[in-house]
């Protein structure tokens, strides 16, 4: 593309956001705050993470871009586009093949290993933010830890709803000492963060902040010694290949019946062609 | 004779923007021991919430000291100490019963959750022994425990102090600060939470000051008073003796003004 630089972004933001990223791998799951510039997508879409992949993307890189789990929706084919005409390089729809994967909404259920990088599109990376709108307030109360808050909100689900009603955004606490926003993953996919081969970027736009969790970290959801934290079965098969352990989306069909298919359209490719 | 829990030396705030010479509170000076409620009256804009502010490290002060005797008999310098051991201090040993109560309160989660943050903050993770603990000091309160799961913006202004109260005793603090605790409810109301507060003041053995401009707040609660005008302390010493002997011509004014049915 003439007259655009590799990746879209100029070497100086690039720069700045790596400097940004390295601080933000050095302190796992501490939010910091980064310029963050006008893409040409709109605020919701992925600027934090389209971002943060431009800053690390290399020309032996190939891309695979996610929203939701799926490789073929609106948002993550356009990013993908976006990276095929300004880098020039390779994209794929296969996991096993990626070497940096962008996602929204979803980890993918292939285990990641140390050659590749997640990057998350972030909408809100402030955990404490429905509890805590004070920006100032939550920033002293990373700084000391003062989680109490945190587990109010807990509290409040086991008061209300008999079990922690939060499926979607759980909050982790990263190394033991940062609580983080995992951005809008099930919580189903909570797990696969904890001591992850793969080094783990978060990118939040419109917020103009970056967080990272460094491979092999630690990250515990948050819970009571009497609540622990689990995943909810979703009691269903995938229509198309059979797998159960995946995460399953339930979709509406043209006759008004509901058909639950994994997710994931990688993995759930994958396994049928291993049942063929 | 113990140690008092709380000295207040040279205390000074004046606030930015402030003319020449103007101070919210100057050279304010007492010892609060253990046990002991004090009362600071005085009228509007007197300096009373300012000189409270100070001593609970919300407002760092232009001049003076606050010197706060730890749990551990540590005396500590409020305002030297770094902003984390003051926010732990502030959550673990000392409570503030805000006067508006929605200003104490999260008001977004349910009397159960009010009460047990604290809790959480120092590390409670058992979901079985918060719930316990709440739902006893509501009743300790005078609340209803069935509401444990109610949100305080069902409660009335009465019921949303008492509220407060319990959130901020469940970890049994040394010193409590209240500001104006009782104005804005109406008449009995804030004789039943008089009672309750001297009750419970009394039985945890909690060191207390009292911002108020009811005279009668002061008298029903406070062994000692302290009355303020102009941002200076003008008489101070037993709650008895100050309104039934005030010396000076201030405390005379204020006292005879009071409208008795």
């Amino acid at each position: 593309m003439n007259g655009y630089n590799f990746a879209y972004l100029d070497e100086g933001t690039k720069r700045m956001i790596r400097r940004a990223l390295l601080k933000a791998v050095a302190v796992p799951g501490h939010q910091v705050p980064f310029g963050s510039r006008e893409m040409p997508l709109a605020y919701g879409w992925g600027t934090g993470g389209i971002q943060v992949t431009a800053a690390v993307i290399g020309q032996a890189d190939v891309l695979k871009v996610i929203d939701q789990g799926s490789d073929d929706t609106t948002n993550a084919v356009n990013i993908r586009r976006f990276f095929a005409r300004t880098t020039g390089g390779r994209t794929t729809e296969r996991t096993a093949e990626a070497t940096i994967i962008q996602t929204r909404h979803r980890i993918p259920e292939r285990p990641l290993t140390e050659a590749q990088i997640l990057v998350y599109q972030v909408p809100q990376p402030e955990p404490l933010y429905k509890l805590e709108a004070r920006r100032r307030e939550t920033l002293k109360l990373h700084a000391f830890a003062e989680y109490g808050l945190m587990n109010v909100k807990l509290y409040e689900d086991i008061a209300q709803w008999g079990r922690i009603d939060t499926t979607y955004d759980y909050p982790v606490l990263v190394n033991g000492r940062y609580v983080m926003s995992p951005s809008p993953i099930p919580s189903f996919d909570n797990p696969k963060m904890h001591r992850m081969p793969a080094l783990q970027l978060f990118g939040a736009g419109r917020e103009k902040r970056l967080y990272a969790i460094p491979p092999w970290t630690d990250v515990k959801s948050l819970d009571f010694d009497d609540h622990p934290f689990r995943i909810e079965p979703q009691g269903h098969a995938c229509a198309l290949c059979g797998c159960t352990a995946s995460y399953l989306d339930e979709i509406l069909m043209e006759d008004g019946r509901t058909q639950w298919t994994c997710s994931d359209t990688d993995h759930c490719r994958e396994q049928q062609e291993n049942r063929a | 004779m113990s140690h008092p829990v709380l000295r207040v030396q040279g205390l000074g705030h004046r606030f930015e923007g402030a003319r020449d010479g103007a101070w919210a509170v100057r050279e304010a000076g007492f010892e609060l021991h253990p046990g002991e409620v004090l009362a600071i009256v005085g009228e509007s804009g007197s300096g009373k919430s300012t000189l409270l502010n100070c001593i609970a490290g919300r407002l760092a002060p232009a001049e003076g000291q606050v010197l706060y005797r730890c749990r551990d008999d540590r005396e500590i310098d409020v305002h030297r100490v770094g902003e984390r051991e003051r926010r732990e201090l502030s959550r673990t040993e000392w409570g503030f019963v805000e006067q508006q109560a929605h200003e104490g309160l999260r008001m977004n989660v349910s009397a159960g959750a009010n009460v047990g943050e604290r809790l959480m903050g120092q590390g409670e993770r058992r979901y079985a022994a918060l719930r316990d603990t709440a739902t006893r000091w509501l009743a300790r309160v005078e609340l209803d425990p069935a509401r444990l799961d109610d949100s305080p913006r069902e409660f009335s202004g009465g019921m949303r102090q008492r509220l407060q109260i319990a959130r901020n005793l469940v970890t049994r603090p040394r010193l409590v600060l209240m500001d104006e605790p009782t104005s804005g409810l109406d008449v009995s109301v804030q004789a039943r939470l008089l009672d309750l507060i001297r009750l419970l003041v009394g039985r945890l053995h909690l060191s207390a000051i009292v911002v108020t401009h009811d005279l009668g707040v002061a008298r029903l609660l406070a062994h000692r008073t302290l009355v303020m005008r102009q941002g200076r302390i003008v008489e101070q010493g037993l709650t008895d003796r100050v309104f039934d002997d005030p010396q000076h011509p201030y405390t005379q004014l204020l006292v005879s003004s009071v409208v008795s049915a």
